[in-house]
């Protein structure tokens, strides 16, 4: 019996060890090709030009096209998802009854499970076609519509999130409100949203981290296109995109070519990394106003 | 549901203080009031009326139904599930239970402060302003005036005036208790209703607190639930003495707890039993 739960507890402490090993693997090696690429290539170059070219002839490699790209599509989407994600929370945590929020949670879920390359499709075929209706001048490829499929995306991240915010407010200030005279409407916006606030900032930064990180959206309808510009209209290309386009082409291992999608990688992996620890102290720091 | 008729209101009556037949001179006036959470009876069949600028002490032992006969006065209960009740409450001669009625202007009369001091997470002017503010008034210069006000009527302005900006959360609880009555009256309601105001204080703060009832009973209409035997007969006029929903004695303070007329008062008053 002893020896049964010893052994238990060390494949136990392997998985976690595994899952541990793994993560310091892909640092690892994201950090070594880095530091080879940035042995051939100037680390100012690589943050202040506006040119990516590494696969062309004419060898530029400045990342700032992509981190515009980046920036922009994560920009629209959280765009569409904030509010969208704050009012459904409100709805859900002041107006639903409990039979509507109990169908409606699972029901909203669901939209972080749809397989990315669904949404993928589903911006290149109709969002894009759409928006292209009234938008004359919008390109097959574009920011805009990649951005706003990502926002419907992760406003499950940002409704559930800020849900549990508005539910750790304590009804006393809820009762407070009301017995000042507000309404319902005024009680949730003036009220109840501030009083979550720390909350809902942290649901924002994991979802604009979310989006970040998201690849088949962009690598679908966004084109691929490392273009420096916050123009929702043209085609660009995010880091993620990018990293895509490579890993799945021919360029040999070991080039530079090869090696700009660690550069690129590692750059991603500092700004979710920055975002994840802003959102993270921002919890500790703001969240422990009501016990 | 039941029959409003059905307890002998002769009784009732006749625990009333002083005024029986002449209602317009009642501010409030509760009228044969049963309330119901689901099926449970919580309060059953009180009537009372309570007059304009007096103070008013509700007591009796726990879950006697004592915040749930106050919170109908400001219709607080509307929002609990299962809550229903019969019979009519009149403030100003007026039903405050009307389907015309709103709510919301209703509480703009009717102030509450609760038991635990729950300020905004704002700073202290931004409670005070609070209610102004839902109004949709934008005059600062009358918005900052009624603050300093509201404060000053408190007794809470000397202590904080340089730390207006201040969150209000970094206020002692009895600060905050005070600063939630100032918030009330910023509103200029004409009655104040107050749910153990002092419970959650020390008693120095307490003290503060029951001074700030005692000089707010000039201007306002007062109505307050105390476990406190001491508090209820120095702040009120009148005392109402609630037991398993039912008013059993209500007059005035003094001679409820030197000459109460029935011994269930009598034997609470004295603590032996509640
Ligand atoms: N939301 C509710 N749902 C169901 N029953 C309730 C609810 N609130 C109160 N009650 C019941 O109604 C009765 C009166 O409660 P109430 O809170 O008015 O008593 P109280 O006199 O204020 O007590 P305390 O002195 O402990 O505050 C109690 O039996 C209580 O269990
Ligand atoms: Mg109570």
């Amino acid at each position: 019996m002893r020896i049964k739960e010893k052994i238990i507890e060390k494949i136990l402490a392997a998985c976690a060890l595994v899952t541990v090993l793994t993560t310091l693997g892909i640092i690892l090696i994201l950090a070594i090709e880095a530091f080879s690429f940035f042995g051939k290539v100037s680390i100012v170059e690589f943050f202040t030009s506006t040119q990516w070219t590494p696969l062309f002839t004419q060898k530029s490699y400045g990342i700032l096209p992509l981190l515009s790209g980046t920036a922009l599509t994560a920009l629209i989407a959280i765009t569409v998802a904030l509010p969208v994600g704050i009012i459904i929370a409100v709805y859900l945590n002041e107006y639903a009854p409990r039979r509507v929020r109990k169908i409606l949670k699972p029901l909203l879920e669901i939209l972080a499970v749809v397989p990315t390359v669904v949404y993928g499709f589903f911006a290149l075929m109709i969002v894009t076609p759409i928006l292209q209706s009234f938008i004359p001048g919008l390109s097959g490829f574009n920011a805009l519509s990649p951005g706003i499929v990502m926002g419907i995306m992760i406003i499950p991240f940002v409704s559930s999130l800020s849900e549990d915010a508005l539910s750790s407010v304590p009804d006393s200030l809820r009762q407070a409100s009301f017995g000042m005279g507000s309404t319902k409407f005024q009680t949730a916006f003036k009220v109840m949203v501030p009083a979550a606030s720390s909350g809902i900032i942290v649901s924002a930064i994991l979802a604009i981290s979310r989006a970040i990180g998201e690849t088949m959206i962009v690598a679908i309808a966004a084109g691929s296109q490392p273009r420096f510009t916050f123009d929702p209209m043209v085609p660009i290309q995010t880091i993620t995109s990018y990293i895509v386009q490579v890993s799945m082409g021919d360029v040999p291992h070991g080039s530079i070519a090869y090696q700009t999608i660690f550069a690129a990688g590692i750059t991603l992996f500092i700004f979710t990394f920055i975002l994840n620890n802003i959102s993270y102290w921002i919890k500790t720091r703001y969240q422990q106003k009501y016990e | 549901m039941e029959s409003e008729t059905k307890s002998p209101k002769a009784t009732q009556e006749k625990t009333e203080p002083k005024m029986d037949s002449k209602s317009q001179n009642y501010k409030l006036h509760a009228k044969n009031i049963d309330v119901f959470y689901d099926d449970f009876k919580a309060i059953n069949n009180i009537s009372l009326g309570i007059l304009e600028k007096s103070i008013t002490a509700f007591i009796g032992p726990s879950g006697c139904g004592k915040s749930t006969f106050l919170r109908l006065f400001n219709r607080m209960n509307d929002y609990i599930d299962g809550f229903s009740m019969n019979g009519n409450i009149l403030l100003d001669d007026k039903n405050i239970y009307d389907p015309d009625l709103k709510v919301e202007e209703l509480r703009k009369t009717v102030g509450m402060v609760f038991q635990k001091p729950n300020p905004f997470p704002k700073s202290i002017y931004e409670n005070v302003a609070y209610g102004l503010r839902i109004q949709g008034i934008k005059d600062e210069d009358f918005i900052e005036e009624r603050v300093i006000t509201s404060l000053k009527q408190a007794t809470l302005f000397s202590e904080i005036e340089d730390n207006l900006d201040k969150s209000a959360l970094s206020l002692s609880g009895g600060q905050q208790q005070r600063l939630c009555i100032a918030r009330a009256l910023a509103v200029k309601p004409s009655v104040l209703l107050m749910d153990e105001p002092t419970s959650a204080l020390d008693p120095i703060s307490s003290g503060k607190i029951e001074d700030l009832v005692h000089e707010l009973k000039k201007d306002y209409t007062i109505v307050i639930v105390t476990h406190n035997m001491q508090q209820a007969g120095r702040v009120s006029d009148n005392t109402a003495f609630l037991y398993m929903g039912s008013l059993i004695e209500y007059g005035d303070t003094q001679k409820i707890f030197t000459n109460p007329e029935k011994d269930r008062t009598q034997n609470y008053i004295t603590g032996r039993f509640g």
